[in-house]
């Protein structure tokens, strides 16, 4: 269906590419999201419907940055091999969706990444009683994996390095996949250690029967992406979840984000909007950033609400000044 | 008043058809070019004689591995695509026939239970069988370490069905059963699910068919002395055959594209490689022109196999 659409979407005249995403989101009144089919702290729906998650999050950065109202989104849940589609064929006006930065996917898909909300790599899981200490050990299993993947690619890389083989079952759909790993159809499950930890937490029905190996065989920088050649979008949502970052670097967050306008710093007091015009250079209202940090919070608040619980760790993704690789550009 | 246009006439707009749907197809494929480039989407075949660089599970008949092209790995889907559907186009029809004529039985056991099957497979949508199937065996059958042994050398667990070969035996090495032959579990369930719900419909061609036979064909078969079942198969079935093959050509050709519900339980086929290409690749619009055009010429040639066939039977 989705392909269907994408092929309406280059058949149908030419002009309706023209109109900026920017415009027609004002237009329609809401930001199209289009995000993961269900990863607990990434993009899922909770007990109330209502979706959670950091990729989630960057989805109502960007609905606060240009409605001043974080709940302006609607979201549509993609599997890995229709997310492509989707964006370039107009149905989301963002892909928040778990998805790595490559050099193919920035050239040849016709999108650009904005940047990166979480810094990851490629790993496995497998069942504890089958005693697998490290991934060199796989040699001859049948590993789960899902398709349309970079994970899919690594995998076939990273045995074909060690001189090992393998089977893999592919399955499109995230449930249908997990049921055949935890029906032990496969002895290994293998995605982004985010998502590992994520499905182990989430979805095990006993967590402690599956270890995590402690090989990571890829970079995986997981961003939001937007659709090739339209600047204006591509600024918006990209400094959306710069002004995340740079948020917690200033150590504003939704909690004391009111009390900024009496800060002395300049710094503070360009990025809440109150001197200097960032806002209408972007397009936007000059509050932008203020809206962001006051309805979404920074990226540690976000973090914490939702990867913490599950067990994950900052790690690499912790901001530069406190030794990891987090960094935003200055918003001057 | 179209009897009154004259020869001339009737060419005129004939050819104005013709060139207006030549137009509408020139303006989509320039229209589509120029926004692929607008967008800077990448656009031809030449992805075709790229590596691949994804594994795939299993290949019938051909040798595969992450370091061949994707032309390869469509190659590798396409055998697949082929080996499922012809199998399973040869054992819908045998149970289809056996349940038709199962309806048709004067025991009655019989006949209520070939009106059951037909009635509760042929109600329930094949997706769902096919996630029955493959659950039965990916979570009901046990793990390679504990597989059963119903027949000396032929095991079955959760990594599917491994049988001998004349040359090597399945035995457990490592993670799993090596050497002898195996059906996957995907394979199976996908067999499985498409050859029974098929079964259903063929039964109910088969039964038409022969309910379709005038009553005095019957009773001239058993003035001549032939038994119930020497009618059937020298009277009954002959004539039947020519009701029968148009419509179970159709069912064929059902099974065949039914075959693509493979990308839901996981068996490579054609469209779950071609599902996998476009996502790597991103060439959407290249990717389901092949997948269009194999299965317009695997139904194509289907189709002309048994029109072929009809018109045979037709002759008698």
């Amino acid at each position: 269906m989705k392909r269907l659409m994408l092929l309406l979407a280059v058949l149908s005249a030419a002009p309706a590419l023209a109109q900026s995403t920017l415009e027609a989101v004002r237009s329609k009144g809401f930001v199209q999201c289009g995000v993961n089919t269900g990863l607990a702290g990434f993009s899922q729906p909770d007990s109330k419907g209502v979706w959670r998650g950091i990729d989630v999050d960057v989805c109502r950065a960007v609905a606060a940055a240009v409605f001043g109202d974080s709940a302006k989104v609607r979201y549509t849940p993609l599997t890995a091999q229709q997310r492509f589609t989707a964006l370039q064929s107009g149905e989301v006006d963002i892909l928040s969706r778990n998805t790595t930065w490559t050099i193919t996917r920035d050239t040849g898909l016709g999108l650009n990444f904005v940047g990166v909300n979480y810094y990851d790599g490629q790993g496995f899981m497998v069942p504890r009683k089958l005693n697998v200490k490290s991934a060199k050990q796989l040699g001859g299993a049948t590993i789960c994996v899902q398709p349309g993947t970079t994970t899919e690619l690594n995998l076939a890389d990273y045995f074909r390095a060690n001189n090992m083989k393998f089977k893999p079952v592919v399955i499109e759909k995230l449930e249908e996949v997990l049921n055949a790993y935890f029906a032990g159809r496969c002895d290994v499950f293998t995605t982004d250690v985010s998502g590992l930890v994520s499905v182990r937490g989430s979805r095990a029905p006993k967590p402690d029967d599956h270890v995590i190996l402690p090989e990571v065989i890829s970079k995986e920088p997981l961003g939001p992406a937007v659709r090739h050649g339209d600047d204006r979008w591509f600024d918006v949502v990209k400094w959306s979840l710069f002004a995340m970052l740079e948020a917690e670097e200033m150590k504003l967050s939704s909690k004391n984000i009111d009390q900024a306008s009496s800060s002395k710093d300049p710094a503070v007091q360009r990025f809440i909007g109150a001197s200097g015009d960032v806002g209408k250079m972007l397009g936007l209202d000059n509050r932008w950033a203020f809206n962001i940090v006051k309805q979404v919070g920074n990226y540690a608040e976000s973090f914490d609400a939702n990867l913490k619980p599950l067990g994950f760790e900052r790690g690499l993704n912790r901001l530069w000044t406190q030794g990891g690789i987090m960094y935003a550009p200055p918003i001057r | 008043m179209a009897a009154n246009y004259g020869w001339g006439r009737r060419i005129a707009y004939q050819a104005a058809a013709l060139l207006a749907a030549v137009a509408l197809g020139w303006f989509l494929a320039r229209n589509t070019a120029a926004n692929l480039e607008a967008s800077r989407i990448a656009s031809g075949f030449g992805f075709l004689a790229r590596e691949a660089g994804f594994e795939i599970g299993e290949s019938a008949f051909l040798r595969y591995s992450a370091s061949d092209t994707y032309l390869d790995a469509l190659a590798v889907g396409l055998a697949n695509t082929l080996a499922v559907s012809l199998i399973g186009i040869a054992l819908a029809t045998v149970l289809g026939a056996a349940i038709g004529l199962g309806r048709l039985s004067r025991n009655f056991l019989l006949r209520s239970l070939g009106a059951a099957y037909v009635e509760f497979l042929r109600n329930v949508p094949l997706l769902v069988q096919l996630f029955f199937w493959y659950a039965v065996i990916a979570e009901g059958l046990p793990h390679p370490r504990e597989a059963l042994e119903p027949l000396p050398g032929v095991f079955l667990s959760n990594r599917g069905i491994f049988f001998p070969t004349f040359s090597s035996s399945p035995a457990l090495e490592g993670f799993n059963f090596a050497g002898g032959a195996a059906l996957t579990p995907e394979f199976a369930a996908l067999l499985i699910g498409l050859a029974t719900y098929t079964a259903a419909f063929i039964a109910e061609i088969v039964r038409a068919g022969v309910l379709a036979i005038e009553r005095g064909q019957w009773e001239a078969a058993y003035a001549i002395g032939l038994t119930r079942r020497q009618a059937l198969a020298h009277v009954a079935l002959p004539q039947a055959l020519r009701v029968i093959v148009p419509p179970a050509t159709s069912q064929f050709l059902n099974l065949t594209k039914n075959s693509s519900l493979a990308v839901a339980i996981g068996y490579p086929d054609l469209v779950s490689v071609a599902n996998t290409t476009i996502n790597q690749t991103g060439q959407a619009i290249e990717g389901i022109a092949i997948i269009m055009a194999v299965y317009l010429t695997i139904s194509l040639s289907i189709s002309a196999l048994m029109n072929w066939y009809n018109a045979r039977v037709m002759r008698r």
